[in-house]
């Protein structure tokens, strides 16, 4: 029960991850498609019916392709929060959740530890995708690699942990789709991602307003001025909080006496 | 406490949304012994299963493994449990060799320790030239032999199976039978198996029985015999569950 015994079993529950993620080759392919169907596509069919202002982090006029690549990191990493999720329900229908809950550590550290696993190769799968794009001319300065990485971990950690809040409520793996609807959508569209604030109260001050609150649209700036070397404070805020209040629900939801296993009424 | 108690339950009762599925069982485990859990489908042998790993909390009652009560002092106690639970709960995409580390890692085991015991639990199951096999590609057999030895890595004290020969073919459940009963001996290892099939039962096996979430009857073989006034478990096991199958 020593600090050797957590850093021993994080590395293995992280490392466990990452190879399941390495040889499963298609889910790897499919998770860089989306992204790329979105930048190669999506963004150069809407290039010509959306014009952008200068607004910051951006210094100059700036094609709908450069706008769009945070969010669409931030698309990589909601996706692969809710998939994470989605391998608990998958491992907790399948018992194997049961392995990793018998173990002699704390619930809130294994939690953890599976989420900053699914953290890491969500941020395996943005590298790639950057590289990908940096060959399609979206460039950001060299530093903004670097700066984006903390970035990254927050923002994979808020997410990952939304979605482990989700999986506390949904017994079965069937009731997923439906979840997944109603939640990777609204907080796609209803954000930053694919349009700026500005942009969105021309049309709507109600949208605009949600998507403000909305803690995915605080990732994904938070993301986008990293990539150019800045701090949005006020995102790495909002974005840490969100994290806090949605781990401290997961881990709540994964507690044998208050949480949702036990209400549902029965073993899985 | 006896130190070579591995498992007390005291009074343990459970209930889900006000129907109670346990209703304050109360008995030891030491070690060496091998235990049979017996009970019909609904009986409370997979509450019991959840209650003793925490994956429920304890609501009325105690259990303590070892000394450690697994309410209070959680970590301790499930240091001293190896669970082999009913779905098989390894990794298909990974070798077995892979899943057995993950175990050992999550168990904060050396990789040095973690090497030696694999090697060790390999070669007692007979399994060390399928180390680097996949799962998916092993039998049923071979995969309860590989959750055994997992579940063995960290030198429990207490073994949990819960029906771990379900899916079997006779010849592969009876090697897992007799392996078990096995390291109950050799090992002095307590053992608590849920069980459906009575061909399990070896004659100086503990039994319980278990039915509607009362425990109906608990001793040797020959005294769960001698209080029912039967000759044969099958019977014996008939005229406690009224009737039910086992």
């Amino acid at each position: 029960m020593n600090l050797m015994h957590y850093w021993r079993a994080m590395w293995g529950i992280i490392g466990r991850e990452l190879w399941r993620f390495i040889t499963q080759r298609e889910r790897f392919i499919s998770a860089l498609v989306r992204p790329l169907v979105w930048l190669f596509v999506f963004a150069a069919g809407f290039r010509a019916a959306l014009g952008l202002a200068i607004t910051p982090p951006y210094e100059t006029y700036i094609l709908y392709e450069v706008y769009i690549t945070p969010g669409l990191i931030g698309m990589i990493q909601l996706f692969n929060g809710m998939q994470s999720s989605l391998s608990m329900v998958y491992d907790r229908e399948m018992g194997s959740m049961r392995i990793l809950m018998v173990c002699p550590l704390p619930r809130w550290f294994l939690l953890l530890s599976k989420l900053l696993a699914g953290t890491g190769v969500s941020i395996l799968q943005v590298y790639v995708f950057l590289i990908i794009a940096w060959f399609y001319d979206i460039r950001a300065p060299l530093e903004g690699y670097v700066w984006i990485l903390p970035a990254l971990v927050l923002s994979g950690l808020m997410l990952g942990a939304l979605g482990l809040l989700l999986s506390t409520f949904i017994k079965q793996l069937e009731n997923f789709a439906g979840v997944m609807n109603f939640v990777i959508f609204p907080l796609f569209f209803m954000s930053t991602a694919l349009y700026p604030l500005w942009k969105m109260k021309e049309s709507s001050v109600l949208l605009s307003k949600l998507a403000e609150y909305n803690p995915f649209s605080q990732a994904v700036e938070m993301i986008r001025f990293a990539l150019y070397g800045q701090f949005d404070q006020h995102a790495f805020l909002y974005t840490l909080g969100a994290f806090t209040v949605f781990m401290a629900a997961a881990i709540l939801g994964y507690n044998p006496s208050k949480g949702m296993m036990v209400k549902k009424g029965g073993p899985n | 406490m006896n130190t070579q108690t591995a498992l007390s339950i005291e009074d343990l009762s459970f209930s889900y949304s006000g129907k109670k599925a346990l209703d304050q069982i109360s008995f030891t485990i030491n070690a060496g012994e091998c235990t049979i859990l017996l009970g019909p489908n609904g009986a409370g042998k997979s509450t019991l299963f959840s209650l003793i790993t925490r994956l429920y909390d304890t609501h009325a009652g105690r259990i303590e493994l070892c000394g450690f009560d697994i309410q209070k002092d959680t970590r301790h106690a499930l240091a001293k449990l190896g669970v082999v639970f009913q779905q098989t709960t390894l990794d298909m995409d990974l070798s077995v060799e892979q899943n057995l580390h993950y175990h050992t890692a999550l168990h904060g085991l050396s990789k040095k320790v973690a090497q030696q015991r694999i090697q060790q639990e390999l070669e007692r199951l007979n399994m060390v030239d399928r180390r680097f096999e996949k799962i998916r590609q092993l039998n049923g057999g071979h995969r309860r032999r590989v959750e055994i030895a997992r579940a063995l890595l960290h030198k429990p004290a207490l073994l949990l199976l819960d029906e771990p020969t379900v899916g079997l073919d006779v010849p592969s459940r009876l090697a897992i039978v007799e392996y078990v009963h096995q390291l109950a001996k050799e090992e002095n290892l307590a053992v608590l198996w849920a069980s459906h099939l009575i061909d399990e039962i070896y004659p100086d096996d503990h039994l319980i029985v278990l039915h509607k979430g009362q425990i109906k009857a608990k001793g040797t073989v020959d005294a769960v015999l001698e209080s029912t006034q039967t000759t044969a478990i099958k019977d014996a096991f008939y005229n406690l569950t009224q009737g039910e199958h086992a």
